[in-house]
């Protein structure tokens, strides 16, 4: 298939994720993170509630949460694989397939919006390479995507990559934040 | 608004006091700040004379729908037998909105005082700090701010020596504005999905784990420990509008403005001069066009109408919108009031979490028609199917999220009606448009 | 037992007396309306969220979901009044505008929700000129296919297998107009009682695999009867097109089967269609069997019979009336019966209900008229007893195992290989063709009715078996089922006091039987 006439997903760009995906499974929870999680039971009265912290465990460990990590989970809750899928397909911030090993999103809600939140993602998108929003850089570095409201509407635009949230950023400024990522 | 912060000299600095001073993060320097004092007040208070004080000050909640909160803690059966439960509602998501952010990253201690104190008031031994995933540096800040408190024994098994079980426990979202409804946020916290749940059963009686459950937003529980401190009648004094609005309020200020930021100023502050002094009035050689004042989800105002607010509960709905959660969306005259709704619309439409039919169907359904509008393919009939879709989206679902899509569309539409008609071909083209376009 | 209170409220001016606690929606059902709705369903809990059900309350602010708001002393409901109308228009609209409509292709048309309210209620047009969203139809596993693009999102799929499977295999996936029911790769719908979901879905989404394409709904003839696969008589509704029965779907009753029933007896209706029947009277004539008329071979058989020991190996899948007939025709001799056992399979959440073990549904009618269960089906035929085949297929059981016979007669839908020696051979009809009664484990009398013509000129059991004692000289003027029904209560205590009047279609336990308690719908508390 030409990659002009796939998109996201089934691109070619995702090659080194499917590699990822055909590794064979270690479980997550073993050792601190095992520890980790049994010390977040004891935050509440059911197993059930652990599952969005046990899914950011998973995410944490393995920079996005396969269906080999949601029947994990699963099994440590006492819930279905079906059920942990309905869940993880709610919230938007778990990475059901791979990603780039910088995740770039950039709020472009209407508060951004009007402060010129399309040029920063338009910037993104050609200085990394990605060319489109949701596709991964053929070098494996980079994802952006837009984002619904980041909560720092006074500082538009804000860019979270990973986990490091940056504020104000213009289109000229994403050269020089790019360059300060290894 | 830059760190470390100056505040405008008309601001009542009582939240945001400590904002960007840095030494107030640590639990040492939150004490030396007078930190905990009011916690320790507090647990040696009988829980329903904290809820008389909270009650007298006229607290409203400060997440967006104004509930008197020592009437909503008061709600809480003592005694019962039953876990209690409280929730502190910091998935601040409306867009427009950051103030509960900047408290978190601040003033961590505060919130921790705050949950305690409120715990305490309705009987609970158990305080979840529910955070929006994105916010991590928040979430960084909370998490250390409960260890320490943990390790001071201001928190845990004998809260500050009084034998009190207070535990505390920061718990992360995951990307869903809807978390931010109460008993979607409890939902959440169950490790369900974030639909919010039908009332009644309403929280008090049965909420998060099936049990009694306040929740409270991050400002309202960091206003408790000042109040329990100073007194009612000091909270009650600051207020230009006392008695139905009383105390200081943090702003959120964004869009088309000179100095957008956190202000905290008094209720019942004139609009006007909070625009135009306070964050510098429109970027230069613009004009204000309109101000969505409490977050995306409440009407539009014109700038006649936000002129003449006086800022607080009442004065909001006197001119046409409502104080919401306090997030501020400044437009000037430079952009299209179209573009605007049709962005907001979309991001509704992402934000529903699929229950409702009218929601789920009706937020995509009136994006795709504002952004066929906005992209000029817009027929004549399309502004009278946007109301007629708003008016199904309106009252009839479970929580109001459709509400709030149907809401700036309805208010632009009659507000703006002259740009919308503008973009559709055939009509007369409005001045802004042609000059943007 | 504490007195349930009782509240007066007003629906549509109608006055309307309910338990406290009843929701808006079952108490307009007891005046006579049914308030259109999707999500709501007795059998499962409340969802509240297809927001079609919504009704106006005098003096409440908005308009109230009715599946979901509990009646109030004095309440004034109105169901048709502008605004509630005008809401259902809207929910209608909104359910249509990504719908394919599809219809003409569609397998639930004519018995879909959507369109009976859509025609009921809904708007003649659309306004929607948007793009349609489009997902592709999936293969749930199971008997199950979903097709997405008509999917209401009503969750009644998924709360049936999280609520009463206790198997949650079914989720809500995404958000926003972006939802979906979705499952997880490699876990498949393979639950036992996972094709109540296809009964459940108000709309075309979740289609049989098994009813694909088969029918158009209004084609279909429909006889209420009982499930002849196991001994939990779940009630059913037995649907044929051209006297072939295509489909078998639940009958609710809260005493048996709640709203449900198994996948295996529901896709086990093949048996009664098949085409390998005795269709005319035989004798024998030298060699071979040749057709008769009915009076011949009913001449034929009580002359076989008359006088000697008689050995019955029934079918536990015949009625009591046909099981009562043959006890008269014993004459001291013996009656057994066997049964095809397999796993029992139960439904969590509904007390007492189960695909049973043994998996014939008169096993306890059997027993309760004296047929004595055996694996061993012939071990107890004595030499020169006359062997009365009735509905037994013999399956396994090699011709040698009959010689003991001194006659073998046959009354049956099929002629087992193994009984072509037989001297008579009477066809009756199979469980579909003919009306009667079973009794089910916990020892309920339930009716069943006719579904299919039989075929030939094979009669019912009980006019055969009726016909026979008469000729046999013993006192026997039957020209229905209910009379032969009234000579058994008349005479087995156990049947005492039931008649086909009072057991009705929703069946009686026995005299003797022990007490159970209704199966109370889930329907309390939200989801």
């Amino acid at each position: 298939m030409s990659p002009d006439l796939v998109g996201g997903l089934e691109s070619p760009d995702y090659a080194s994720h499917d590699r990822a995906a055909h590794e064979p499974y270690t479980p997550v929870f073993t050792g601190d993170a095992r520890r980790e999680l049994d010390e977040l039971l004891t935050h509440y009265p059911t197993k059930m509630a652990a599952l969005l912290p046990a899914l950011w465990i998973v995410q944490r460990e393995r920079g996005w949460v396969s269906d080999e990590g949601m029947v994990e989970v699963a099994e440590l809750l006492e819930l279905t694989p079906a059920y942990v899928k309905g869940v993880v397909t709610f919230y938007t911030m778990y990475h059901q397939h791979p990603v780039g090993r910088y995740f770039i999103q950039v709020c472009t809600t209407s508060p951004c919006g009007i402060c010129g939140a399309e040029d920063v993602v338009k910037a993104f998108l050609r200085h990394t390479n990605t060319g489109e929003l949701g596709l991964t850089s053929p070098d494996g570095r980079f994802t952006v995507i837009e984002v619904e409201c980041l909560g720092a509407c006074g500082f538009a635009t804000p860019v979270m990559i990973n986990e490091e949230f940056i504020e104000s950023v213009t289109p000229d400024k994403v050269p020089d934040l790019l360059a300060r990522l290894a | 608004m830059g760190y470390p912060h100056h505040p405008h000299q008309r601001e009542t600095t009582v939240l945001s006091q400590y904002f960007g001073d840095a030494e107030a993060r640590t639990l040492d320097g939150w004490k030396k700040r007078g930190g905990y004092k009011a916690l320790e007040k507090a647990l040696g208070m009988a829980p329903t004379d904290i809820i008389n004080v909270v009650k007298e000050s006229g607290l409203r909640g400060r997440g967006g729908a104004g509930f008197p909160t020592g009437m909503k803690w008061s709600f809480m059966k003592q005694g019962d037998g039953k876990p209690h439960y409280l929730c502190c509602n910091a998935d601040e998501s409306e867009p427009g909105t950051f103030k509960d952010r900047e408290l978190m990253r601040w003033t961590p201690h505060a919130l921790v005082e705050g949950c305690a104190i409120g715990a305490y008031a309705i009987g609970a031994e158990t305080a979840y700090i529910y955070i929006r995933g994105e916010f991590t540096e928040p979430l960084y800040w909370m998490d250390k701010a409960v260890k320490e408190a943990y390790a001071a024994g201001i928190i845990g098994k004998n809260a500050m020596g009084t034998g009190k079980r207070i535990d505390v426990h920061v718990h992360k979202g995951a990307g869903a504005y809807i978390c931010g409804e109460e008993t979607a946020l409890m939902n959440s916290l169950e490790g369900r999905r974030g639909n919010p749940r039908i009332k009644p059963p309403f929280p008090a009686v049965s909420g998060v784990f099936g049990m009694p459950t306040t929740i409270n937003n991050v400002e309202t529980l960091i206003a408790a420990a000042p109040i329990l401190l100073n007194g009612a009648d000091w909270y009650k004094k600051m207020s230009l509008s006392s008695p139905k609005s009383t105390g200081t309020k943090l702003f959120s200020v964004c869009g088309n403005v000179q100095r957008p930021g956190n202000y905290e100023v008094v209720m019942g502050f004139p609009f006007k001069e909070f625009l135009y002094d306070l964050c510098g009035g429109p970027p230069h050689g613009r004009k204000f066009k309109a101000v969505i004042p409490g977050g995306a989800s409440v009407p539009i105002q014109t700038m006649e109408e936000a002129e003449a607010t006086l800022m607080d509960y009442e004065g909001f709905v006197a001119q046409g919108s409502m104080l919401g959660s306090g997030g501020v969306i400044v437009i000037d005259d430079a952009q299209s009031m179209v573009s605007v709704i049709a962005r907001i619309a979309r991001f509704f439409a992402h934000e529903s979490c699929a229950q409702c039919t009218q929601c789920r169907e009706g937020t995509a359904w009136t994006t795709k028609i504002m952004e066929r509008i906005r992209d000029g393919q817009g027929t004549s009939e399309d502004m009278d199917t946007l109301l007629d879709i708003g008016e199904q989206m309106t009252g009839k679902t479970i929580c109001v999220l459709s509400d709030s899509c149907a809401v700036p569309v309805a208010s632009g539409i009659k507000k703006f009606r002259a740009e919308f008609e503008a973009l559709i071909p055939g009509g007369r083209v409005h001045p802004v448009i042609a000059a943007v376009a | 037992m504490a007195e349930t209170k009782m509240v007066n409220l007003t629906i549509e001016g109608r006055a309307v007396t309910v338990p406290d606690g009843t929701t808006i929606l079952e108490a307009a059902k007891t005046a006579g309306i049914l308030i259109p709705h999707y999500c709501y369903h007795p059998g499962l809990p409340i969802a509240g969220v297809c927001r079609m059900c919504l009704v106006e309350v005098e003096k409440a602010p908005k308009l109230a979901p009715s599946c979901a708001t509990t009646v109030a002393e004095g309440q004034v409901v109105h169901i048709y009044s502008e605004k509630s109308l005008d809401a259902r228009k809207g929910v209608l609209e909104m359910l249509l505008i990504n719908h394919p409509l599809d219809c003409p292709i569609c397998d639930q048309s004519g018995e879909c929700e959507l369109q009976d309210y859509t025609y009921q209620e809904g708007r003649k047009d659309s306004r929607y000129n948007e793009p349609k969203r489009f997902n592709p139809a999936e293969d749930f596993g199971g008997d199950v296919i979903y097709v997405p693009n008509r999917c209401i999102l009503c969750t009644r799929c998924v709360r049936f297998m999280d609520d009463v499977a206790h198997e949650p295999t079914l989720n809500v996936s995404e958000r926003g107009d972006r939802a979906l029911i979705g499952k997880f790769e490699g876990r498949d719908m393979t639950h036992p009682w996972a094709a109540n979901v296809i009964d459940l879905c108000p709309v075309g989404a979740l289609l049989s695999k098994d009813f694909l394409n088969k029918a158009r709904a209004w084609e279909l003839d429909r006889a209420s009867s009982i499930c002849p696969n196991c001994t939990q008589g779940c009630n059913v509704i037995m649907e044929t097109r051209e006297n072939q029965l295509v489909r078998m779907r639940p009958r609710p009753n809260e005493e048996v089967n709640s709203f449900f029933m198994c996948d295996w007896g529901r896709l086990n209706y093949r048996w009664m269609n098949e085409k390998n029947r005795v269709e005319l009277p035989m004798v024998r004539r030298g060699d071979a069997l040749a057709p008769t008329t009915w009076e011949a071979a009913i001449t034929a058989a009580a002359r076989a019979l008359n006088g000697k020991p008689v050995f019955v190996a029934a079918s536990p899948m015949l009625s009591n009336e046909a099981l009562f007939l043959l006890t008269q025709l014993m004459q001291g001799g013996r009656g057994v019966f066997r049964v095809t056992e397999g796993e029992e399979a139960p439904l969590p959440g509904v007390e007492d209900l189960a695909l049973r073990r043994e998996r014939a549904a008169n096993v306890y009618g059997a027993q309760a008229l004296g047929f004595t269960k055996t694996n061993d089906l012939l071990g107890g035929l004595k030499q020169g007893d006359v062997l009365v085949i009735a509905g037994e297929d013999l399956a396994g059981i090699d011709a040698s195992a009959l010689a003991r016979a001194s006659e073998v007669v046959v009354i049956s839908p099929v002629l087992p290989e193994s009984a072509r020696n037989a001297s008579v051979v009477l066809p009756i009809a199979n469980f579909s063709e003919e009306e009667g009664t079973v009794t089910n484990l916990r020892g309920r009398v339930q009716r069943f009715t006719q579904a299919r013509q039989a075929p030939g000129e094979t009669r019912p059991s009980w006019l055969v078996l009726g016909d026979l004692l008469g000729a046999l000289g013993k006192q026997s003027n039957f020209f229905l089922p209910s009379e032969v029904f009234a000579k058994l209560a008349a005479s087995n205590s156990s049947f005492a006091g039931l008649s086909y009047d009072s057991l009705g279609f929703k069946g009686l336990p026995l005299a003797d039987a022990p007490k159970t308690a209704p199966k109370s719908p889930i329907a309390v508390g939200a989801a």
